[in-house]
């Protein structure tokens, strides 16, 4: 049942193949059992129960709220939920608890969703392998996969199996690892360079980025606020879009949401492709990709163009300049967006009581890990009188016209990009931290940054099985508001391409029950 | 001409009227004699209601001082400016802060409508350009009462610019000598009050009271066109008058509604300027004044004595009447401003521009707010001078006061004495009980319509003057009682039968022969005795100059 859908278990629960409470239940125990994966910060038993027995009163009544009624679901450890502890994986925010939910949350929880918990990420979402949060790194539940471990008995005999864990990518890891083990059908990530894109594509989940403004970022803990939009990681494109149905639309205490009314949608089958005109934007194609992801990049465009689309190579011509000009924006951002933790109002605060002052730079030097503290001060130098000219911006422009590059070629035709979500499939975590956090950010957000500055939508799909039995996803980007499209198009092709469904049974070979629908659950992808 | 400092108004002149020597209040040094007097000396000149001529030091130009303001008032609106929370003065500390007030992370603004309306309205009462797209920006500095470490403020592009605000001003003694001058109005910007800080010396600790965290203020930045502590203060007793009018802003200094701080420099005219200092902490329109006029001769003083001003902040001592240097936290503050990303540009419409099927709700039209400005103070005063023939000082003298013009026109509407009768009666006997008592116009224990029925009396001659004076002594006191019962029980009607006059004058004069034998050799003050005995004997009754026709037909038959 768990290896389901959510489309599919919340036929079950209407049909009464199970009730709220069961899958609940399982689901829980699930979690305990991959504990490990250290995906979740907080599980909130006994919150998921409570709202299970409603949930099931509900279905009993024949009330049902609807598709998310019953649905266990998870919430990265940004997104404010009231009652339930939000650290944001940070010293900071230790023993925080909110006093509101966050628009999203609540939402799902007006749908009749069971909060399972808060999901683990890098400390303020600052990160791409979600390896730096104080509660230690997400593991890839692919690392335990069946596919993964045949590959590796094949091609190495030496290394300690268990110290060759892979990271989940990030900074939704928590969330990818928590849908792509089954412990959720559904969960939401933040995106702000592509930090759900990125984890889904590592974790073989859907991970869909949302059009800036079409939901609301009340109670999303800000990175970068002109680029931050809550991500949704789901099995399937359907699931996304069925989230997003709930989620989208404006809301009054956002002001950068959109006023006109959003309708839930159901996405349509498309049969036909030789209307969509696909966009290959040839700077993509960067020496750092891997002759996997660009192989089946490739074998995706000539899909596409053998079903009768139209596959053009287009050009972004400034993408080169984004990461660059991502540094100086979202750093000067995250100087300012962080000024509110000084100890005061909430969250950490130092033993010092010397004065104020020393209690700030106490309170700030024990709350934030090195990479905060780095983009802080790297922000604040972006914004001194002397440099914002300079730096701040120059980097708007420069956003500018990178936005004006996807405008350009939008213009011209195209209907949908398609891109490399990553450069390869997830890295061990040994290898991943040789390099430190800025380094692994830069490359690791090439395809997905500049998506947010011109405040697109893009959904990652997973693929294909790397070489070493490894999740690859490429990525779909779609006009400004035109999310509906994309994810017909991105529906189409999880159709074409049969992505297998992660193998956890030796991990799990206690609760065999749980994946006695293994087999069901492959032909989630229809 | 005038010295520098040398003038406070008269003590008792607070209103919008200032009196000013001329257009260079202090175009002049000191003369070396008044350094010498040091900051003390200030007062004995300070009393001179007359300017002195004094002369420049040879060969050396007189001083010009330049002074400009930053003026802070808060909205009054139910709620403030991005979040919902109530805003009420004096409510118990930190009841009245919101998720955002308080920066709970994950808080976005979202801006109240009310004090757009209120920036547009001022900005219009101002005659300012309104900017049909304004910008919010980030300011950041760390201070406890601040949450978020920034506050939000219209730093690149303001709601309103280049407008000017008139104010009146006497240059010399007479009140016909007045003069409108005016000051331009760089820029009004939209922004976040800050938090209250209240220091616990004992203890060392500091508490925040979060209540006025978020409040909508005006920024008003009013360019440096003014000479002197008087007319700065003139010009913030005209705006708060305007801003009163509009009611976007309850504008009470006392309350810090309105909050005042004073660029000031001093030069030699035809030389650049001098180097500024910022005066802040004025809290009264006199405070402002003495500052301002204080800091003018200390930075002459400093001067001539051969210092020189730095670039700092100061604040003013009440107590000492002087500007003493703030300590300064951490030298020069880089604010480091950012656009804030959570707000997008505020547009505003006009008719024209207007975009069509546009929720109303949803847009701000700037010609339906200019259509519902109201009277504007200077237009008022127009109108009581053409209306009712007052004198222009009177006019101002009615809005200064706080509920006088209400009072004066609910007079008007209920009475048929002439409206210079009810001036006068307002000006001087209803404001002159009210000032010695010191009672605001809305503590007054004579309605208006028990001074209109007074006056009504008066009108008809049913009383004397001295007899209505009489009356509005007893209604003062407020015992319930009307204007005709309180006649009734004094016995105070004019005397109205022309016989009974008659009679008692013969017997004035007959029981008085030795002030009759005075009038006779000539003394011509005597008739004003003899009145005075006929009114005793009518207890007051009577009108002197019926009395004196009926007086001197007697004496010359």
């Amino acid at each position: 049942m768990l290896g389901r859908t959510l489309r599919e278990v919340s036929v079950a629960l209407k049909q009464g193949q199970i009730t709220p409470t069961e899958l609940c239940q399982r689901c829980l125990s699930l979690i305990k059992k991959t504990k490990f994966l250290n995906a979740y910060i907080t599980v909130s038993e006994e919150v998921a129960l409570k709202q299970a027995e409603e949930s099931e009163k509900r279905y009993k009544k024949g009330h049902s709220l609807g598709d998310l009624d019953g649905i266990p679901i998870a919430v990265k450890d940004n997104f404010s939920t009231s009652g339930i502890e939000t650290t944001c994986a940070s010293n900071m925010l230790k023993g925080y608890v909110p006093p509101y939910n966050a628009t999203v949350v609540q939402k799902l929880l007006d749908q009749g969703a069971l909060l399972m918990g808060k999901t683990n990420l890098d400390e303020f979402a600052m990160g791409s392998g979600s390896t730096d949060g104080i509660f230690g790194p997400v593991k890839n539940p692919w690392s335990y996969s069946k596919q993964y471990r045949e590959k590796r008995k094949q091609n190495s005999h030496s290394e300690n199996e268990d110290s060759n864990w892979l990271i989940t990518g990030g900074s939704s890891g928590g969330s990818a690892a928590a849908v792509s083990a089954f412990t959720c059908f559904a969960a939401l990530g933040s995106d702000t360079g592509g930090s759900t894109r990125n984890p889904a594509a590592h974790c073989g989940v859907v991970g869909l980025k949302p059009s800036y403004g079409l939901v609301s970022r009340h109670g999303l803990i800000p990175l970068v606020n002109s680029m931050d939009v809550p991500g949704i990681l789901t099995r399937c494109v359907d699931d996304a879009a069925t989230v997003l149905g709930v989620l989208a639309g404006h809301d009054p205490k956002d002001s950068t949401t959109i006023q006109d009314p959003v309708k839930p949608f159901t996405l349509p089958s498309l049969t036909d492709v030789s209307k969509l005109c696909i966009g290959i934007p040839k700077e993509y194609l960067t020496p750092e990709l891997s002759s996997e992801v660009q192989s089946l990049w490739s074998k995706a465009a000539n899909l596409f163009e053998s079903e009768g689309a139209k596959v053009t190579e287009v050009s972004l011509p400034h993408t080169s300049y984004s990461i660059v000009c991502y540094h100086v924006l979202c750093t000067s951002e995250v100087a300012s967006n962080m000024a509110r933790f000084d100890g005061l109002e909430y969250g950490h605060r130092c033993d010092s009581d010397v004065s104020t002052e020393a209690m700030y730079a106490a309170t700030r030097r024990e709350g934030f890990n090195d990479v905060v503290r780095g983009r802080i001060l790297s922000g604040n130098f972006f914004l001194l009188k002397e440099n914002y000219e300079n730096y701040f911006v120059k980097a708007q422009k420069v956003r500018r016209l990178i936005a004006n590059d996807f405008v350009n070629v939008f213009n011209s035709g195209v209907d949908v990009l398609l891109t490399p979500t990553t450069l390869s499939e997830a890295v061990p975590y040994t290898e991943f931290i040789k390099e430190d956090n800025r380094t692994r950010s830069a490359q690791d957000d090439i395809f997905t940054q500049a998506v947010n500055m011109a405040g697109l939508p893009a959904v990652s799909v997973p693929v294909a099985l790397s070489s070493q039995g490894l999740p690859i996803g490429l990525q779909f980007i779609g006009r400004a508001f035109c999310d509906q499209q994309l994810l017909i198009v991105a529906k189409w092709f999880e159709k074409q391409v049969q992505f297998p469904v992660i193998q956890l049974q030796e991990l799990m070979d206690d609760c065999s029950s749980v994946f006695e629908n293994e087999k069901l659950a492959s032909v989630s992808l229809k | 001409m005038a010295a520098p400092m040398l003038r406070w108004c008269c003590p008792g002149r607070r209103f919008a009227f200032a009196r000013v020597g001329c257009g260079s209040c202090h175009r002049r040094g000191p003369p070396t004699g008044s350094t010498s007097n040091g900051k003390r000396g200030q007062s004995s000149v300070a009393q001179q209601p007359h300017i002195t001529a004094q002369k420049p030091r040879k060969g050396e130009p007189e001083w010009a001082a330049v002074v400009g303001l930053e003026i802070h008032a808060q909205i009054a609106s139910n709620s403030k400016l991005f979040s919902g929370s109530q805003v009420c003065f004096a409510a118990p500390p930190n009841s009245l802060v919101s998720f955002f007030d308080a920066s709970l992370p994950g808080t976005l603004p979202v801006l109240n409508r009310r004090c757009v309306e209120a920036a547009v309205m001022t900005g219009l009462a101002l005659d300012c350009h309104i900017n049909r797209k304004s910008l919010f920006d980030r300011k950041h500095y760390f201070y406890a009462d601040l949450p978020a470490g920034y506050q939000i403020t219209q730093q690149r592009l303001p709601i309103a610019v280049n407008g000017s605000l008139a104010y009146s001003v006497y240059v010399g003694r007479k009140p016909s000598q007045m003069v409108t001058r005016t000051v331009r109005v760089k820029q009004i910007q939209l922004e976040q009050d800050s938090g209250k800080s209240l220091h616990d010396d004992l203890r060392s600790q500091t508490l925040i009271d979060l209540n006025r965290a978020g409040i909508g203020l005006l920024e008003l930045v009013l360019e440096p066109d003014m000479s002197c502590g008087e007319e700065a203060a003139t010009a913030v007793r005209e705006l708060q008058l305007i801003l009163q009018a509009l009611g976007t802003s309850q504008a009470n200094m006392a309350e810090g509604q309105l909050r005042v701080d004073a660029n000031i420099s001093v030069h030699r005219p035809g030389e650049p300027l001098g180097i500024r200092t910022e005066v802040k902490n004025l809290n009264s329109a006199r405070f402002l004044a003495k500052a301002i006029d204080y800091e003018i001769q200390r930075q002459i003083n400093e001067l001539e004595n051969g210092g020189e001003i730095l670039n700092e902040t100061r604040s003013f001592d009440f107590k000492l009447g002087c500007t003493v240097p703030m300590r300064d936290k951490e030298g020069k503050q880089d604010y480091r401003f950012m656009p804030e990303p959570n707000l997008p540009p505020l547009l505003l419409y006009d008719s024209g521009s207007l975009p069509s099927g546009a929720d109303p709700q949803q847009v701000i039209n700037i010609d339906q707010l200019r259509e519902r400005l109201p009277e504007l103070p200077r237009v008022t005063r127009q109108r009581l001078v053409q209306q009712y023939g007052m004198l222009p000082e009177h006019s101002c003298v009615l809005l200064n006061e706080v509920g006088l013009l209400e009072f004066f026109q609910n007079v008007i509407k209920e009475t048929r004495a002439e409206p210079k009768k009810v001036t006068s009666w307002v000006l001087n006997t209803f404001l002159g009980f009210l000032k010695q008592q010191n009672l605001a116009v809305s503590e007054s224990p004579v309605t208006p319509s028990a001074l209109a029925e007074l006056l009504d009396l008066l009108d008809r001659k049913a009383i004397s003057a001295p007899a209505a004076k009489q009356v509005f002594e007893e209604l003062w006191r407020n015992e319930g009682k009307t204007p005709a019962q309180i006649v009734a029980e004094k016995k105070l009607e004019l005397l109205q039968d022309p016989e009974a006059l008659e009679q008692l004058c013969r017997s004035t004069l007959e029981a008085h022969p030795d002030v009759v034998m005075d009038l006779k050799r000539g003394n011509p003050r005597a008739i004003n005795k003899l009145i005075g005995l006929v009114r005793k004997a009518t207890l007051g009754r009577a009108d002197p100059t019926a009395i004196k026709e009926v007086l001197e037909r007697q004496l010359s038959s």
